[in-house]
């Protein structure tokens, strides 16, 4: 590999790193054909993890960080003093095949700098997902950043060849947005998001492929001053609207060259991994958008507990749950007990009546959960109804930097 | 006495041997080494008769005799036992002991082959044709042989040879051959591409996240040793500290280059501004079905009075590149002529621009497009009649008419003058020309082509 392609690498990884996706999940399932490259499994691989603990599953870059907007929170802003590189379509094509030749990648998540106009740049990167399924029989996984200002019929040709679009909201009030982020408006995106959720169900409908993992977004989490609760309503909304996939977030975090509207700070991770909690009670254990806010202190999840746990010491009345006889609801509302120790309960318990013991066996939450439920052999006694139960249940202070 | 490894086989053979005896599993003493021949090819039998085994259990089985823990056989042995037994439905109690054991069992195989497929590194060996790499990987349970279908299903179109210390596995771009161990030194120490998946690696990590608890629990550091990429870890974590406090310390920094404002001025001005410049993008871009031959763009004067869109270009239109020019197309300009519409004054167009069909035999059959793939189309549908400007616009068929209204409408009921919504033009439903040659009775044929004839009259008092 040269030295000029090696440098514009290094420049281009560093300013798609703040993209927090890097999934490739849910693809069908493909392989390669007599000359062609690459598979999709399924639930996706990494292939590696860095340091921040973060999972590299596609070679993360940008085609360009030149870019003409101006959004306060993103490295690449058109008035950030960063180094610029420019990728051409060949030299994206090259990597990606010779990196999964190796095994490095599952495929590229391709994002760019808007340059020129929305429309060039989406062609652009339309163009190296294009040849690398015709001109290489590439088969593996592609995601490709939709621009929500290039004209549809662009974007709707990127989904031909794309495993999953994604369009970033980033920020997700309208307020916001004008503030920080003055070149985007929340109505293009969101039309945008709209028009592909309404491609991705028809192509479904129709047997057709069209961007067949669906789309994704990110939300900055902590550049602006919405709170949490404000953020998974937004998340309910993103998903049931549009279908979404995925709603990522991002906590912001300090950028070389930053924005004197928008100084540097700590990343606030801890927040970041309970918003994913409560998307999650979202996703999997049925909570409605409001419930998730009654988990939350004046709208802020707390930092010590999980949220699903904050939600069970505010709604003591309905527990303990007898983990013999609960529905599959209420026993998903259980602290500590996944689905999949969930659907292990049910499974087991139409066979046996399951003991602390056994439950014990099927999750590894069970300190959380023992105060929440009745087993054959146990009741959670006079503990539950404690008042410093969320004191005992709390996670130890954790000490984040390690100098 | 099992050979090294997953013997499945001499697994399957000893159980049916066993159970069929009726041995139950503390009288059995499970051993592993290389001394099956000891028996002699006679002396390891007979399969006893086959066993019928609970689906479940039946699928289990592969997957844990992969294992490295010498017991596996012991723990499987007693599964089956039991379920033959009267607990069919054990392996549904997660909870059992056994069952518990078992299910951890396999989800270390699981992760095991995960990690294999994930972090095995290849190198190039020859650069051919046919290309060659060559990789070296230390599992932790016996899963050569099932981690290497992975590979061939994904890696099809080079060769390749993975090196273990328990195997091998050769894909020649043909076939799968295992053979012996190999050694480390087998495979070349560096690889032109290294350096540069190094510098990703360094490069995508952010330092102000630095979490290192959740990089060890996904990539455990003895998998480490074979990964390029991570002799960078060292050093960016002794970094990371450093770099994220200068960024904060540094603060924010004013811009050195002003706002590109006439740049991004341009950058909004990006719609085509005139017909062509909207039919080269037509012609450029991708059909939504694969196999037309080329978009069939609109054809007539701009300003035309008249514009007529049709359902989506036949055979003969995808061949010519023209609208209107098959059989139907013809019978429509007879139509027009008795009407005393000329051809060339009005606008015609289609509201998908590509031919889209099955193949029965030769023959093309042509295929009516879906509603997502009418709604795909219909932006370019809506700005070309935006630059042509008719006063009147013909919606032919039922598919003409979802395009411009954005909605299925009932054809026959709203035939006619009919409001598209928010539109500039007035509009009007017809029939598609192509039903005109379906109907199969020859009277009621006449019949509905006068009645198409009338329409176009009408639609011509229209437009005057």
């Amino acid at each position: 590999m040269d030295e000029i392609l090696a440098k514009k690498l290094r420049i281009l990884a560093d300013a798609a790193k703040y993209d927090a996706s890097c999934a490739s999940s849910n693809a069908p399932k493909r392989s390669a054909g007599k000359d062609g490259l690459g598979s999709t499994t399924g639930a996706g691989i990494c292939h590696a993890y860095t340091p921040d603990g973060r999972c590299v599953s596609l070679l993360k870059i940008l085609l360009t960080n030149y870019c003409l907007f101006d959004c306060v929170y993103c490295v690449n802003r058109r008035s950030s003093n960063v180094r610029r590189a420019r990728f051409s379509v060949d030299e994206v094509v090259t990597l990606t095949v010779e990196f999964y030749k190796r095994n490095y990648i599952e495929g590229l998540f391709l994002s760019s700098g808007i340059i020129r106009s929305p429309d060039y740049t989406m062609e652009q990167m339309t163009l190296v997902a294009k040849k690398l399924r015709r001109d290489h029989g590439f088969r593996g996984y592609i995601h490709l950043k939709s621009i929500p200002e290039a004209s549809p019929w662009l974007v709707e040709e990127a989904g031909l060849f794309a495993d999953r679009l994604s369009i970033n909201l980033e920020l997700p009030t309208e307020a916001s947005l004008a503030r920080l982020a003055p070149e985007k408006s929340g109505a293009t995106i969101e039309t945008a998001m709209g028009r592909i959720g309404e491609r991705i169900s028809q192509a479904r409908a129709e047997k057709r492929r069209f961007s067949p993992a669906g789309q994704s977004t990110q939300v900055i989490v902590g550049a602006d001053a919405t709170d949490d609760s404000a953020m998974i309503t937004k998340s309910a909304m993103l998903y049931g609207s549009y279908g979404l996939s995925r709603v990522y977030y991002s906590a912001f975090s300090p950028i070389p060259d930053a924005s004197v509207t928008l100084p540097p700070q700590a990343p606030p991770l801890k927040r970041e991994h309970r918003l994913y909690q409560a998307d999650w009670m979202l996703r999997y254990y049925k909570f409605t958008a409001p419930e998730v806010a009654e988990a939350t202190d004046g709208g802020m999840l707390a930092l010590d507990i999980d949220p699903k746990l904050a939600w069970a010491l505010k709604n003591r009345h309905l527990f303990p749950v007898d983990v013999n006889r609960a529905d599959r609801e209420m026993l998903l509302r259980v602290p500590g007990l996944g689905t999949r120790a969930v659907d292990a309960i049910i499974k087991a318990r139409r066979h046996t009546s399951l003991r602390l013991d056994d439950v014990s066996r099927l999750t590894s939450g069970l300190k959380r959960a023992r105060e929440f439920l009745v087993a054959e052999d146990y009741r959670p006694g006079a503990t539950s109804q404690r008042l410093d139960l969320r004191a005992k249940l709390a996670e130890p202070a954790q000490q984040l930097s390690l100098f | 006495m099992l050979s090294e490894g997953a013997d499945l086989a001499g697994f399957r053979r000893a159980t049916r041997r066993l159970v069929a005896a009726g041995v139950p599993p503390e009288r059995i003493v499970w051993e592993i080494g290389e001394a099956t021949s000891l028996f002699g090819a006679g002396a390891d039998p007979s399969d006893g008769p086959p066993l019928q085994l609970p689906r479940a259990v039946g699928e289990l089985i592969p997957m844990v005799v992969p294992h490295s823990d010498p017991e596996r056989y012991a723990l499987l042995y007693t599964l089956i036992w039991r379920a033959t037994q009267g607990e069919r439905a054990l392996l549904d109690v997660a909870s059992d002991p056994l069952v518990h054991r078992l299910h951890l069992m396999r989800k270390a195989i699981g992760r095991d082959l995960h990690k294999m497929h994930a972090f095995l590194r290849f190198r190039r060996v020859e650069a051919g044709p046919p290309e060659r790499f060559a990789a070296w990987f230390e599992p932790e349970h016996h899963i050569l042989e099932a981690a290497a279908p992975f590979f061939v299903e994904r890696f099809r179109s080079f060769a390749w040879t993975i090196l273990t210390p328990e195997g091998s596995v050769h894909w020649d771009t043909d076939t799968l051959r295992f053979g012996p161990p190999g050694r480390r030194e087998d495979v070349p120490d560096g690889d032109g591409f290294e350096a540069g998946w190094r510098d990703y690696y360094e490069s995508t990590f952010n330092p102000a996240r630095l979490n290192l608890d959740a990089m060890r629990a996904e990539m455990p550091k003895k998998y480490w040793r074979n990964m390029p990429e991570t002799a960078a870890i060292p050093r960016l974590v002794r970094d990371a500290a450093m770099r994220t406090s200068q960024m904060i310390e540094r603060g924010p920094q004013m811009p050195v280059k002003r706002d590109p404002v006439k740049a991004v001025a341009a950058m909004s001005d990006q719609n085509p501004t005139s017909l062509d410049e909207l039919n080269a993008i037509i012609q450029r871009s991708e059909p939504l079905v694969p196999g037309a031959t080329q978009a069939v763009l609109g054809e007539g004067p701009i300003g035309a009075p008249i514009a007529f869109v049709g359902e989506q270009p036949g055979d003969q239109e995808d061949l010519q590149g023209r609208p209107f020019v098959g059989p139907a197309g013809q019978l429509f300009s007879r139509a027009m002529e008795q009407a005393g519409l000329t051809r060339g004054d009005v606008y015609v167009t289609n509201a998908v621009k590509h031919f889209k069909f099955t193949l029965r035999g030769k023959r093309r059959i042509h295929e009516k497009p879906t509603a997502g793939e009418v709604s795909h189309y219909r932006w370019w549908l809506d700005r070309e009649l935006e630059f042509v400007q008719p006063k009147i616009v013909v919606a032919l068929g039922a598919t003409a008419v979802l395009a411009l209204a954005g909605k299925a409408v009932p054809i026959t009921r709203n035939r006619g003058p009919f409001e598209f919504g928010g539109k500039p033009f007035q509009g009007f439903i017809t029939v598609h020309p192509s039903y005109l040659l379906r109907l199969p009775d020859e009277e009621a044929k006449a019949m509905a082509y006068e009645g198409f004839v009338d329409d176009l009259r009408r639609i011509g008092d229209l437009a005057a």
